[in-house]
């Protein structure tokens, strides 16, 4: 009797966790389906009582109605460049470093560690207004190289690169490479960089997505809608004056699908990546 | 035959010796030469931009004419502008709504994800996390169509359903405010969640187990063992969320459209340092306003970060 009692008690419990969950996964994942709903409704779905709750057959006009306002695929291109790129920039500035101060000893390295960790509560706007002088001084004003340049700098991608490479190279392969005569940039090359594949990954997603979601300099930086990257060439899409949000909510989607399924295939990587790169 | 030995032996160490040494010098230029490009970079485009700003901030410029010594002036002419006391309302105001309920909430969903009878842990985790991979430029369009001034907007039909008056969400003290600080909320709890997931994780089986046999149950484990071990977690997140909070300015700008730089309902101190530089070409004013924020930030971030892990302290005393 006890026992049973015990039981019950424990599934509505049980219950209850699932209600719970339950809602927040549909309240988490609501918005993103009635972006679906209004990207295929006709804008007029937009005033109906009750709301349109279900996907209307305007796909494909309403993306031809995006498509007359801003460059969708010249932006998302341009995004691309720039994340790819300044990806690969990053990538390679924090493994080095973090390989030298992971693997090498030398004076100041203690100093000079703590320094690059100083960088990283140093906020962005303090720098926006000389950055934006500076990049115009260069003639790099609304220009992708402009963009790029700032998002370089990437004390974190040091610091997980250290963290990674003293925990995962041991010390003694490295001696014995350099007993062979390896160059230091040869141990770079073939034993860096092949063990620790795994931490330029998640190095990779983290500075990729950010960069693909950033706005503000992204917004201070370009003004010819040929040079906007999504996230500026979307922002344009609500300055209309009539609003249409048939039109709004298929550029968003569009623009989101492609993330979506990244995403999708990559869930753990991601997620793991996420906790690595602010916890530690 | 000893000292013949002990002759080569003595030159081995030598030639060893010197060899180290220049090894060691190799590996020094080597070590200057992977870190220089990082300190390169920073100079031109973190340092030299930081100094430049707090000059500025004692300038009078327009971008174009030459710069004119001010002193103070462009402090006062900030701190004394009741829009720039707006934009500090409404920042804080917005900030507390849209991240303290992210820390609440992301505890309770990441112990909850962490449940051990609990199926389908990848699909929940997933779809909670799934809202901050989108940019903050999409989420905003969405709750911009979501929240809008309509009588027929989704937000407005869901009040009407529990008998409320519509609410003109993009163009109302308040609605502004709520509307923004949802799509915070949204965007960044699952964000949160997936960090207190990580540290409950670690947090090491045996406590829970000399608990249970101590009699303890579940609410008093997620009281003295879950919270306590998850405080630099927390401590972590809280310092991430008041520096992103009084940083926002995406969702506001986005939010309100062709008017976010004129309206002043949901204006943060971020969009009225980049109104002052940008519309207005002001520098002067905005770099002073880019100081005072970072003194802001610096101050709030401490006093939160003091109080979180003040707050788990005396639980622990108590117990």
């Amino acid at each position: 009797m006890n026992k049973n009692k015990k039981v019950r008690k424990f599934s509505i419990s049980k219950l209850l966790v699932y209600t719970l969950l339950g809602i927040s996964s549909l309240l988490s994942l609501f918005p993103f389906y009635w972006m679906f709903v209004m990207a295929t409704s006709p804008s007029s779905a937009f005033n109906s009582i009750p709301p349109t709750l279900t996907p209307g057959n305007m796909l494909v006009e309403n993306f031809k109605k995006v498509l007359n306002q801003i460059d969708f695929f010249g932006s998302m291109w341009n995004s691309f460049v720039i994340c790819a790129i300044v990806t690969i920039v990053v990538l390679f500035i924090s493994s080095l470093a973090g390989f030298a101060f992971a693997k090498f000893t030398f004076r100041g390295k203690n100093v000079l560690f703590i320094a690059i960790l100083l960088t990283m509560i140093i906020p962005p706007q303090l720098g926006l207004i000389p950055q934006y002088f500076l990049i115009s001084k260069a003639g790099m004003l609304d220009t992708l190289p402009g963009v790029m340049v700032l998002f370089f700098l990437n004390p974190l991608g040091i610091f997980l690169m250290r963290q990674y490479i003293s925990k995962s190279v041991p010390d003694e392969l490295i001696e014995a490479a350099k007993l062979d005569g390896c160059s230091n940039f040869r141990i770079y090359r073939s034993i860096i960089v092949p063990i620790t594949l795994p931490a330029f990954a998640t190095l990779g997603i983290i500075v990729f997505t950010a960069v693909w979601g950033e706005f503000l300099w992204q917004f201070t930086v370009l003004r010819d809608p040929e040079n906007y990257t999504i996230q500026v060439a979307l922002a344009q899409l609500s300055n209309t004056h009539n609003v249409d949000f048939g039109m709004i909510m298929s550029g968003v989607f569009w623009a989101t699908v492609p993330l979506l399924l990244v995403f999708l295939f990559f869930n753990r990587l991601f997620i793991s990546s996420i906790t690595e790169g602010s916890v530690k | 035959m000893d000292p013949v030995k002990a002759n080569p032996s003595m030159n081995e160490i030598k030639v060893k010796k010197k060899r180290a040494r220049s090894e060691a010098k190799k590996d020094m230029y080597s070590a200057y030469l992977y870190i220089a490009p990082f300190f390169i970079i920073f100079a031109i485009i973190g340092l030299y931009p930081m100094i430049f700003s707090i000059y500025l901030a004692f300038q009078k410029w327009n971008g174009l004419s030459p710069m004119v010594s001010v002193g103070l002036d462009n402090f006062k002419v900030v701190l004394t502008d009741p829009l720039f006391w707006k934009a500090v309302y409404n920042t804080i105001v917005m900030g507390i709504m849209g991240t303290a309920p992210q820390i609440v909430f992301g505890i309770i969903f990441a112990y909850l994800l962490n449940l051990a009878f609990l199926r389908f842990k990848n699909f929940f985790r997933v779809t909670i996390f799934m809202p901050y991979i989108t940019s903050m430029v999409a989420v905003a369009l969405i709750f911009s169509v979501l929240f809008s001034n309509h009588e027929s907007s989704l937000a407005n039909y869901v009040l009407s359903l529990a008998g409320l008056d519509p609410v003109s969400w993009a163009s109302s003290e308040w609605g502004t405010k709520i509307a923004i600080s949802i799509m915070v909320f949204w965007r960044w709890v699952g964000y949160n969640t997936i960090i207190y997931l990580a540290g409950i994780q670690s947090i090491p089986n045996d406590l829970y187990e000399a608990a249970t046999i101590d009699g303890a149950n579940k609410t008093q484990q997620f009281r003295y063992i879950t919270i306590p071990m998850l405080k630099p977690f927390i401590i972590l997140t809280v310092f991430t969320s008041t520096v992103g909070a009084l940083q926002l300015f995406s969702e506001p700008t986005i939010f309100m459209g062709t008017g976010a730089f004129t309206r002043d309902e949901a204006m943060t101190i971020v969009m009225y340092l980049y109104r002052d530089a940008f519309r207005l070409q002001s520098f002067g004013t905005a770099s002073a306003t880019a100081i005072i924020l970072l003194v802001l930030i610096s101050v709030i971030a401490a006093i939160n970060v003091y109080l979180t892990s003040g707050v788990g302290r005396k639980r622990r005393g108590g117990k």
